[in-house]
């Protein structure tokens, strides 16, 4: 079991590094890189200013440079223009020349330093990850036991009407991606005009005109049932229907298993076969699903926070690429990239764990 | 000229009855669920002369009247839909104006069907899956898009305007409003935005009707090519093993783990389509359709070189044409064919959302079929080949192939499905078509700003890409049940 993880955790490092490094290249192709200059300069720099910037913080080095660099295992680039001052990779604005570290790369615990909002990158990210990291929370907290609850009912009686109704709304939300989804719901149950709101408003039996809020930026320090519902089952729709169809599919197969088949005969009830002798089998598949779906989620969070504007993880993606934000572009695809190895990693241990099949032999 | 209503004159009958059904129908399936935990099913009764007949209860009750409610539901539909088809334009609301424009589709599918079901037991795997009604249901949707998209991009038919003419006074107006200034006498069947107009006066229903044919044209064939690429590196990566599957494994797995709108963000942005990066990935991805037909030909008909070598030449003379007309494009990196052989020109947007979706799917194709091939290169018929000294890849493209096909038939629609979510969602984020295509997800967000209180322009689009991707995965859901079948 060590060595197993111990050889999933190597391969999980060499994987990052070269997605990283494909990222890397991709965000210092001379395109992005000519932008830069020209937003963090001025518009009109010709083609030789333009160069000269670059050449001044070392963006015109070769990638395999950059990326040693940026990872904090060389000295970051540095040069004094005439006037005695310093720029380069390691130049932070209020830092004065002689404090400016030889270092400065993820190592170092440096992430970079935005230049859309002036900040570290690591302050502004890691205040968008804990609002994501809310929005995920409520998220699993849907999401897992009602996939669960739906895909165990429809499984324990293949077949049935039960089965039938619930199978087909789970194809429905598969099918349902989050910015239909998303629509759907702001249109019929966050409009003040139309759907829901103005009905229930009309029987008297809610304050305002909407039923919940469209956005969901007040959510960020405050979140409330009416701001910060509709995002959340966004996102928990359309994971749920395939977990759902995973954990019937599973269960399914449980049931016609001999040892279902022995306690039935014994006599056991059938509340008391599905709780005590179907259950526990039905969840080991549905647990790495769950584990898989982390990066599916990832993309629906880019989806709903740019829809109801809630400024987290997603978001903060979205304006970066939009913005050419190099190194914030970066940490973020650092960040998703690790999440998704993470918990491949998680479901590849949790099945061996879960499984005394796998586990013994 | 007046305003239409949803449903016009039939509507005063047909409403209350339906919304009367409805509520019984949702009513019935809600209890369905409830009473299966409550009651149990009545007990199938033996006759005496030895016959079985089904028992009644409150399940079978309930059962039945959830069933009767939804054949009724579906016949107040069609009924709707005939009266808009027989009425005169506009007199039977929106719904049915949409039904009259929608003909030619009506008539498409109606025929498909009964010729499909009268010679269904002569058409394979397609005809079995007329005997599931999952899967009917699936296919009729799918096919009323495909229909859809090519009536109004080849014959230019359904569309009531064009769908980028902006029209004053008709800026977010409401289903059903009438032109301004229209003659009745002369309009026709322009006298109104039949499902409103956007916020730039554009008609919503055009956009939506030729918003089908771009993704009808992108979403299989971008599906295809992924297929294609996933088999031609898949086959090989079960069926050697070694150092091949684990290098391919790894680059499979390596594209796996960026997650999708990174790498759209990556990939899609103009700063990189300048550096020509998407169209050297386009002129590596397209050569996997040329080298699979060819392997496969190959590999035939290598025993008969007269038969193999006019006939490989041929195909590949044509594909190498095609291929070099798709890739080179003037005013891009690459630029190899001279115009007056170059057959035809991908807008340059369309071919960067075309090789991105290509790419993020193969690798899933990739891990399909290499799984497929390693189970099925243990069976007896696999064992019969090596030993009969067939090559390897008559083995993996003429024996492996095709017994995988079951799967892989279903996994295809699946995908068609996804892949149209990809392109909604670059559409969404306005990466790649241009920003007054009128593709759904490009549709969806244009309409999402004011989408409180002008929710027409981006709902509609929402349930057509909904409707077409859930009548894929129910096709998926029928196939797969009918495959499993046999």
């Amino acid at each position: 079991m060590g060595l197993f993880i111990l050889r999933r955790v190597g391969m999980m490092i060499v994987t990052a590094l070269c997605l990283t490094f494909i990222v890397f290249f991709m965000t210092n192709l001379y395109p992005n890189l000519e932008k830069l200059a020209k937003t963090q300069g001025n518009f009109r720099m010709s083609d030789e200013a333009v160069a000269s910037y670059l050449e001044d913080r070392g963006y015109l080095q070769a990638t395999p440079i950059k990326y040693a660099q940026w990872l904090g295992l060389m000295p970051g680039h540095r040069t004094v223009k005439e006037d005695g001052s310093l720029v380069g990779k390691c130049v932070r604005p209020g830092v004065a020349p002689e404090d400016t570290p030889r270092y400065c790369g993820i190592l170092q615990g440096d992430w970079g330093f935005s230049t859309v909002s002036k900040a570290p990158v690591s302050d502004v990210l890691g205040s968008r990850l804990a609002s994501t990291g809310k929005l995920m929370f409520w998220v699993m907290v849907v999401m897992v036991p009602s996939a669960l609850i739906i895909g165990v009912l429809a499984g324990m009686r293949e077949g049935s009407g039960t089965d039938r109704t619930l199978s087909t709304f789970s194809i429905l939300s598969t099918a349902t991606p989050e910015y239909v989804s998303g629509v759907i719901f702001i249109a019929l149950l966050a409009s003040t005009r139309f759907g829901l709101g103005p009905i229930l408003h009309e029987w008297g039996l809610i304050e305002g005109k909407a039923l919940f809020k469209g956005t969901a930026k007040s959510a960020m320090d405050n979140a409330t049932l009416q701001n910060f519902t509709l995002p959340v089952i966004t996102i928990a729709l359309y994971g749920m229907g395939y977990i759902a169809r995973m954990t019937r599919a599973s269960m399914a197969e449980v049931m016609t298993a001999q040892y279902i088949r022995t306690a039935r005969l014994k006599g056991v009830s059938f509340r008391n076969i599905v709780m005590k002798h179907a259950l526990r089998n039905a969840l080991i598949a549905p647990f790495t699903v769950i584990m898989l779906q982390f990066p599916w989620l990832l993309n629906g969070v880019v989806i709903v926070e740019t829809l109801f504007s809630y400024p987290g993880f997603g978001f903060q993606l979205v304006t970066a690429a939009g913005n050419n934000d190099i190194e914030m572009l970066l940490a973020v695809s650092v960040v998703s990239v690790a999440v998704v190895l993470f918990t491949q990693l998680i479901s590849d241990i949790g099945y061996v764990y879960l499984n005394p099949r796998i586990r013994i032999s | 000229m007046e305003k239409l209503t949803w449903t016009g004159s039939v509507g005063t009958v047909l409403d209350p009855i339906f919304s009367i059904i409805a509520v019984i129908f949702i009513v019935a399936v809600a209890l369905q669920i409830v009473s299966s935990f409550i009651f149990k099913p009545a007990a199938v009764i033996t006759n005496a002369d030895g016959t079985l007949s089904a028992g009644s209860g409150p399940i079978e009750l309930i059962t039945r009247v959830s069933k009767y409610s939804l054949l009724g539901l579906i016949a107040l539909a069609v009924l709707y839909i005939i009266a808009g088809m027989v009425m005169p334009f506009g007199k039977a609301g929106i719904i049915g104006a949409m039904a009259a424009r929608f003909s030619p589709v009506w008539l498409a599918l109606f025929v498909t069907f009964i010729l499909s079901i009268v010679y269904k037991r002569k058409l394979g795997l397609y005809g079995k899956l007329f005997d599931s009604t999952i899967g009917m249901i699936g296919f009729g949707l799918v096919m009323f898009w495909v229909y859809t998209a090519i009536f109004s991009g080849v014959f230019d038919m359904i569309a009531t305007h064009d769908p980028l003419t902006q029209v004053s006074g008709m800026k977010n107006k409401v289903p059903g409003t009438p032109m301004r200034g229209a003659d009745a006498a002369e309009c026709g069947t322009a006298c109104w935005y039949i499902l409103g107009g956007d916020n730039l006066a554009r008609d919503v229903f055009s956009r939506m009707v030729e918003g089908s044919w771009i993704v009808i044209r992108i979403a299989p064939l971008a599906t295809l090519f992924a297929f294609m690429v996933g088999i031609t590196l898949g086959l090989p990566a079960g069926y050697f093993g070694g150092r091949l599957d684990t290098g391919l494994s790894f680059l499979a797995n390596l594209i796996l783990a960026f997650p999708v709108i990174l790498l759209f963000y990556l990939l899609v942005t103009p700063e990189i389509v300048a550096t020509g990066i998407p169209s050297f990935m386009a002129m590596v991805l397209f050569v996997f359709p040329i080298i699979f037909v060819g392997v496969l030909i190959n590999s035939r008909y290598y025993t008969r070189p007269r038969v193999r070598t006019p006939l490989l030449a041929g195909i590949m003379v044509v594909m190498v044409w095609i291929y070099l007309s798709l890739i080179s494009a003037p005013g891009t990196v690459i630029n190899i064919l001279p115009s007056s052989m170059d057959l035809f020109d991908i807008p340059g947007g369309i071919l960067v959302v075309f090789v991105s979706v290509v790419f993020v799917n193969s690798p899933t194709v990739f891990r399909i079929v290499r799984g497929l091939a390693l189970d099925i290169q243990t069976r007896d018929y696999v064992a019969a080949a090596q030993t009969r000294g067939e090559g390897p890849w008559y083995i993996m493209l003429w024996e492996i192939l095709p017994n995988a096909r079951g799967p892989l038939i279903v996994d295809f629609c699946l995908r068609i499905g996804y892949t149209t979510i990809l392109l909604g969602t670059l559409g969404f984020f306005g990466l790649g078509l241009p920003p007054e295509s009128p593709d759904w997800g490009t549709t969806i967000n244009d309409g999402r700003k004011l989408l409180s209180i002008y929710p027409h322009p981006a709902l509609v689009p929402a349930f057509s890409l909904l409707s077409l991707v859930l009548g894929l995965n129910l096709l998926a859901d029928g196939l797969r049940e009918e495959s499993l079948r046999d």
